[in-house]
């Protein structure tokens, strides 16, 4: 007999050595999550998967699953949190969504969509950062990095690199590159790098391409986040 | 002419006139006059009061994002920025346009002049020209015309509609869409959406003619008034085909003198700073350009229908061709310099848009695959499009990278920055000299600035729609009396 977690009452089959949001995720149970992707170790920073278990928040892509776990997820509570998270993640950076050209293919959009986000609440940092564009072929927009850490994963787990590391903490945090000269275009990043691919937001870009995608074809045009990553549609 | 106007020699003894800012124009205008005790105008200027740095905006940002940013420049004509910009890019990357892509973009230009035109027209000017100048304030907007004039409110309005309704298939959103890409666009038109769309093209271009007969009724039923109101005479600048028929979209610049001369004709305009300068002048944001070989004080123009009207040959859609004929010959050519022939001129260039529509709609092209091209890159790229209220400028340089380093608008209202100026102290002198000033002679000048633009945000790169607000400030500074408009036209004290 498998083991069983309940999600909102919905009782969620779970295999030995699964987290939460694995089982979640397996099942077709939606929880809201920007810094993981199903195909790297779990990171638990952007903290927006978070559920309460036993009366306890904690991030689901990092817990384990364990036997009778009763986890609460999609409350009024937890997604006013989540909202505010992702609020916080929009006025941190410099989101532009009008001019991005991920715009209807990002996940930190669909989220905001999926959240009922209306405006960004807070008070804009806009911080100064800077934009990368001396690789041929990729260019790092530092302004829309939110910090998910899915291109250092990506680099070093998948493509043996390490081209993208995090530097300083907290608010001070930055996105940096493994070249002497700081730049990604002295880097051994190629563009068919996974790294490249990864990126929930437009921070990181295959040049050229623009607007490409005319609008109404564009992934979030079509679908929610939540259909999209239950598996209702191709995983961005 | 009325340079003398643009500065009195003793402001400090005159009462100031500020209209701010001026209202059924998108943007933050302003005009202010100064009076002295017996009324009599000393100093008029149009002056834009907001600035925001668009171009020192841009700079660092990818080229291929500027063509979608670009359109946050104005509310009412996003697509000829939209246009405009991409043109540059086709040069920063080389390409040279498919047949589909550029009919394509032809077509929503076509929507864009439409939708534009109407919006000025019906909802902007008709208001003025059905009831009068200074007719009562409360009903002289486009609700007053919907309750006198159902019928013109009601086509003024389905015009609009249909003009969005191809800029919403063209870029896929009615505004703010992505359509244009460098290189070319990223979608064709189905032939579920031709059909569409043809559906109604036939009643638009019929409406369309209906509003240039309206305009004509106007006009000639008034001629004196219309063709004097705000008078001069200057040099207009527009793109030509190379045949020398009205382009909207594409071809090279053709400046011609008030007497018709040619000053230059089917200039590449890639290098249009070899022939239009730019002057600041200490009072207003707004540069005031001028043509080169003129000189500052001769070498101002206008730009827009008007200009465009008058400076082409023929324009390649017969209707629209029948009725520019009509226009030049009205009074033996009386009205081709006059401010409210802007009107004139604005509803033959909308029927030649929904002529140009209909004759797009049943091009196979249109639903082609071939949408993108690429060439040789360069690092400089100009893009120049005939935009509803006249020629756009983009100019854009780049780096290595594709970061744009530089970037130079030159938009509508800036090229007719000295003649709105020039029809705000021609009214100023004709009708307000030595009178009491009122709400309705206040208007006239309005409706001059209106003839042009109802649009001033984008001149200084600026978004925003505020009330209107006019002051009567003695010569001691101290306001004497106020009057506020809100954006409707409605007065309170
Ligand atoms: S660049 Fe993208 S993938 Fe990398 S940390 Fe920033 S948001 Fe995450
Ligand atoms: S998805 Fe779990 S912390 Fe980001």
């Amino acid at each position: 007999m498998s083991k069983t977690i309940s999600i909102d009452g919905q009782s969620v089959p779970f295999e030995e050595g699964q987290t939460i949001m694995d089982a979640a995720l397996a099942a077709g149970v939606y929880i809201p999550h920007l810094c993981h992707n199903p195909e790297f170790t779990p990171h638990g920073s952007c903290k927006l998967c978070t559920v309460k278990v036993n009366g306890r928040n904690v991030a689901s892509c990092t817990m384990p699953a364990v036997e009778g776990q009763e986890v609460l997820n999609d409350t009024e509570e937890l997604n006013a949190d989540r909202l505010a998270l992702t609020q916080m993640l929009f006025v941190e950076g410099n989101h532009l969504c009008p001019a991005c050209e991920k715009s209807g293919n990002c996940q930190l959009q669909a989220v905001a969509y999926y959240l009922g986000m209306m405006s960004p609440h807070y008070n804009h940092f806009y911080p100064q950062r800077e934009v990368d564009a001396s690789h041929p072929d990729v260019i790092l927009d530092r302004n829309r990095c939110i910090y998910c850490e899915l291109c250092v994963r990506a680099s070093r787990d998948a493509d043996g690199k390490c081209v993208f590391g995090m530097s300083g903490r907290g608010i001070g945090s930055s996105l940096v590159v493994n070249s002497a000269s700081g730049r990604l275009g002295d880097t051994n990043l190629a563009v068919t790098d996974k790294a490249v691919q990864v990126c929930p937001t437009g921070a990181i870009l295959i040049k050229g391409k623009g607007f490409t995608v005319p609008i109404g074809r564009r992934i979030f045009d079509h679908y929610t986040i939540k259909q999209i990553q239950t598996g209702g549609g191709p995983h961005e | 002419m009325t340079f003398e106007l643009e500065t009195a020699a003793n402001p400090e003894k005159l009462r100031r006139v500020v209209i701010e800012p001026v209202s059924r124009v998108e943007g933050h205008g302003k005009v202010t006059l100064l009076l002295d005790d017996d009324n009599r105008v000393h100093q008029a200027r149009f002056h834009i009061v907001e600035f925001r740095g668009f171009e020192k905006f841009i700079q660092g940002r990818p080229y291929t994002e500027v063509p979608v940013l670009v359109q946050r420049l104005c509310g009412i004509c996003p697509v000829s920025h939209h246009l405009g910009a991409t043109k540059a890019m086709d040069m920063i990357i080389g390409a040279k346009l498919t047949p589909s892509a550029e009919k394509l973009r032809r077509l929503m230009h076509f929507g864009q002049i439409l939708q534009s035109h109407a919006l000025h027209f019906y909802y902007l000017a008709s208001p003025d020209l059905l009831f009068g100048f200074d007719s009562d304030v409360a009903k002289r907007n486009i609700v007053g015309v919907a309750a006198a004039f159902p019928d013109i409110a009601r086509q003024g309005v389905a015009l609009r509609k249909y003009g969005q309704e191809i800029i919403r298939l063209t870029a896929g959103k009615r505004v703010h869409g992505t359509g244009a890409i460098p290189g070319g666009v990223n979608k064709n038109l189905s032939r579920e959406e031709r059909v569409f769309l043809r559906k109604d093209i036939d009643q638009i271009v019929s409406w369309s003619q209906a509003a240039v007969e309206l305009i004509k009724r106007i006009y000639t039923g008034n001629p004196d008034f219309h063709n004097g109101f705000g008078y001069f005479k200057s040099s207009f600048m527009s793109l030509v085909r190379d045949d020398g028929a009205l382009d909207l979209y594409h071809g090279g610049l053709r400046a011609r003198d008030e007497h018709g001369q040619d000053i230059f004709d089917h200039v590449d305009y890639g290098h249009y700073w070899d022939y239009v300068h730019e002057e600041v002048r200490p009072w207003s944001y707004m540069k005031f350009p001028f043509i080169r070989s003129r000189g500052r004080e001769e070498g101002w123009y206008r730009v827009g229908p008007l200009a465009r009207v008058v400076n082409c040959d023929f324009i390649p859609t017969p209707l629209a061709e029948a009725e520019r004929k009509v226009f030049r010959e009205f009074g033996g050519g009386s009205a081709t310099q006059a401010t409210l022939a802007y009107h004139w001129a604005r509803m033959i260039e909308m029927l030649h848009a929904a002529e140009g529509i209909q004759e797009l709609l049943l091009d196979n092209d249109l639903s082609g695959d071939d949408l993108v091209n690429t060439g040789t890159p360069a690092l400089r790229g100009v893009g120049v499009i005939e935009a509803p209220r006249g020629t756009l400028i983009h100019h854009y340089r780049v780096n290595e990278d594709g970061l744009i380093v530089r970037a130079n608008l030159i938009v509508s209202t800036t090229h007719n920055n000295q003649a709105m100026n020039e029809a705000v102290r021609q009214v100023a002198l004709q009708y307000l000299d030595g009178q009491e000033v009122t709400e309705g002679l206040l208007n006239h000048i309005e409706v001059a600035i209106r003839a042009f633009d109802p649009c001033l945000s984008c001149a200084t790169h600026a978004v925003g729609k505020m009330p209107l607000e006019v002051e009567l400030v003695d010569a001691g500074g101290n306001v004497v009396s106020r009057l506020n408009k809100a954006p409707d036209g409605r007065c309170g004290v």
